[in-house]
């Protein structure tokens, strides 16, 4: 049996989404004692741009589906190309990111195949018997599950950030295998016509390294901009959590949470947030929690490496004045 | 307009207490209610039957004790509720669920619109809604944050995509599920709320189904996936510093200055 692994390389108008280098790494791990390749499938206009780089990130061989011409992406269309890979090549594991497109079409793509499905892991690793077990949080982050696929191909969403991708190695040599999809191909809407982008994400809070995030001790909408200034000065973005979604202070774009973005940054700061589980689903794994609360026992205490008990109002006012002084002095 | 609304019966996490050592949640704590997600779909699909006229069909996979949780639907503007309840049911993963779903789908056999919600809080997967799309051969939309219009033929909807907003028109028959952005779920009326309790719900089993189900395809047999352990996720290590005010302050700028940050 082929020991092959397929990655879906999400590639919507043209950017590669970064967890798809992870992947390939995380691939490049599990085949470690074995001599299965790490295939990549990538679909777009441009796409053959993009080989090389998956190549440098660890991938094998890579299948380009080229488009002649610009089109926005239709999951049918995807679904299609995926499914006759997935015929010619026969991999055995198969993993798509967790993101909003990899979570609806990696779905389509498993039912069409009768096969497994687990959805945003944590983890893969091979146990002593060869097989792979996917790692996943369940009952919104509070049971971690250890999966076993039963059918082939086994297929995954993995959550963005949870692996490293390999570095970068510009030596490292591979095939591309080109396709060019035809005008006739791209013109069929397969029952989705995709009549075009709405709206940019005001902001991609799952690529933000630093997040300063308000919660409900926030009193009113402009008090944002208190968070704001501080996020501007390291470098960061404004979360938040859900009641000021609903609350209609800022898009639903800056939600951190279960039913918003889940985040993995190297900082998150939370001023004023209690800590309610639908949060916490949404931003325990960050790699460094500091929060700031007048409560000493609200939840988040427990999940936080340095809390700062006091209000925020004045707590951040003095963090922005230390940082911008000790700017000021490294000027000089 | 004929609508079905797949909605799951779930724990509410606030109050279900999880049994820490095996990893699984405590049944005993368990009153199943509307997945919060799915209130957002049968708001949708309530609100559709208000603009077009026609029926709003609720479908569930679940154990007996689930029906309060039609019957909320029911109260909620929901014409039928349907619960697909058997022994044999039990155990299922996405795969076999969705399989039972569209199974069930293809029984009531007309349909224009499902919806469902974007997942559910104790699964989390959000793959149930394109795996029944596939098995029925119809085109879905998933993250819908907005329906913006709805015809006998078509129903046009913004959907996230992940890196932007795109704007999508599906041909009926179609599946979209919906995120909490789409509506404001309304609270049902005591007059509904009484209505509801009087109101029939449909209890399918396996052999009802039979001349559309492969019974080799369902519940825990017809799984492709199989948990084989599973833990509580206790929060990690953390330092756990608690300092006041200015103490803080200068822990934090000690701490930024260390990663880097400034």
């Amino acid at each position: 049996m082929s020991q092959d692994i397929l990655v879906y390389a999400e590639f919507l108008e043209g950017k590669v989404h970064p967890v798809t280098f992870e992947l390939i790494g995380k691939s490049r791990e599990l085949l470690k004692n074995s001599k299965g390749l790490v295939n990549a499938v990538i679909i777009g206009f441009s796409a053959s741009k993009y080989a090389e780089e998956l190549i440098h990130y660890g991938a094998d061989k890579v299948y380009v589906y080229e488009y002649v011409e610009p089109m926005p992406p239709n999951i049918i269309f995807h679904k299609n190309i995926v499914l006759d890979l997935i015929k010619e090549i026969k991999p055995k594991l198969i993993l798509f990111g967790a993101t909003p497109w990899g979570r609806s079409l990696a779905p389509r793509v498993a039912a069409a195949l009768r096969t497994g499905l687990t959805a945003d892991c944590l983890d893969l690793y091979v146990e002593d018997d060869g097989s792979i077990i996917q790692v996943r949080p369940a009952f919104t982050g509070n049971i971690i599950a250890h999966i076993k696929t039963l059918t082939l191909p086994i297929m995954s969403t993995i959550r963005y950030k949870v692996f490293k991708p390999l570095r970068k190695d510009t030596s490292r040599k591979g095939e591309v295998i080109l396709r060019k999809v035809p005008k006739n191909k791209l013109v069929e809407t397969y029952g989705i016509e995709v009549l075009g982008k709405v709206k940019e994400k005001e902001v991609n809070i799952a690529d933000a390294e630093i997040i300063v995030a308000g919660g409900r001790g926030l009193k009113k909408k402009e008090d944002l901009k208190l968070l704001a200034e501080l996020a501007e000065l390291l470098g960061g973005v404004v979360g938040v959590s859900r009641p000021l979604v609903d609350a209609g202070w800022i898009s639903k774009d800056h939600q951190v949470g279960f039913s918003g973005n889940i985040v993995k940054p190297k900082i998150y700061i939370a001023c004023g947030i209690s800590g309610a589980p639908q949060h916490l689903a949404g931003m325990k794994d960050s790699k460094i929690i500091i929060s700031i609360n007048i409560d000493p026992t609200a939840p988040i205490v427990r999940y936080s490496d340095l809390c700062i008990v006091g209000d925020l109002y004045e707590i951040v006012p003095k963090l922005i004045e230390e940082i911008k002084r000790s700017k000021e002095e490294r000027r000089h | 307009m004929k609508i079905i609304v797949l909605m799951k019966p779930t724990p509410n996490i606030e109050k279900v207490k999880f049994d820490v050592k095996r990893g699984v949640v405590d049944r005993s704590s368990v009153e199943l209610e509307i997945n919060p997600f799915d209130l957002h779909a049968i708001e949708a699909a309530v609100r559709i039957k208000e603009q077009l006229g026609g029926t709003v069909t609720v479908i569930s996979m679940a154990p007996p004790h689930a029906e309060p949780a039609l019957r909320d639907a029911i109260a909620r503007g929901v014409d039928r509720a349907i619960l697909l309840s058997d022994k044999r049911f039990a155990g299922a993963d996405t795969l076999a669920t969705s399989y039972t779903l569209a199974s069930a789908i293809k029984k009531i056999r007309e349909f224009d619109l499902i919806i469902c919600g974007e997942k559910s809080v104790d699964g989390d997967t959000g793959q149930v809604g394109p795996e029944v799309a596939e098995f029925l051969g119809i085109p879905h939309a998933s993250y819908v944050v907005e329906i913006r219009n709805v015809s006998k033929e078509n129903i046009t909807v913004v959907s996230d995509f992940g890196n932007a907003y795109y704007l999508l028109k599906l041909k009926l028959p179609a599946l979209i599920s919906v995120t909490k952005e789409v509506n404001t779920p309304r609270k049902p009326k005591l007059r509904d709320l009484l209505k509801a309790r009087r109101a029939k719900i449909e209890i399918w089993n396996a052999e009802y189904l039979r001349d559309v189900l492969d019974i080799d395809k369902i519940g825990l047999r017809g799984s492709a996936t199989r948990v084989v352990k599973a833990f509580y996720a206790f929060e990690r290590g953390r330092k756990g510093v608690i300092v006041k005010g200015d103490e803080g302050v200068r822990k934090l700028i000690e701490l930024l200055k260390t990663e880097g940050v400034i």
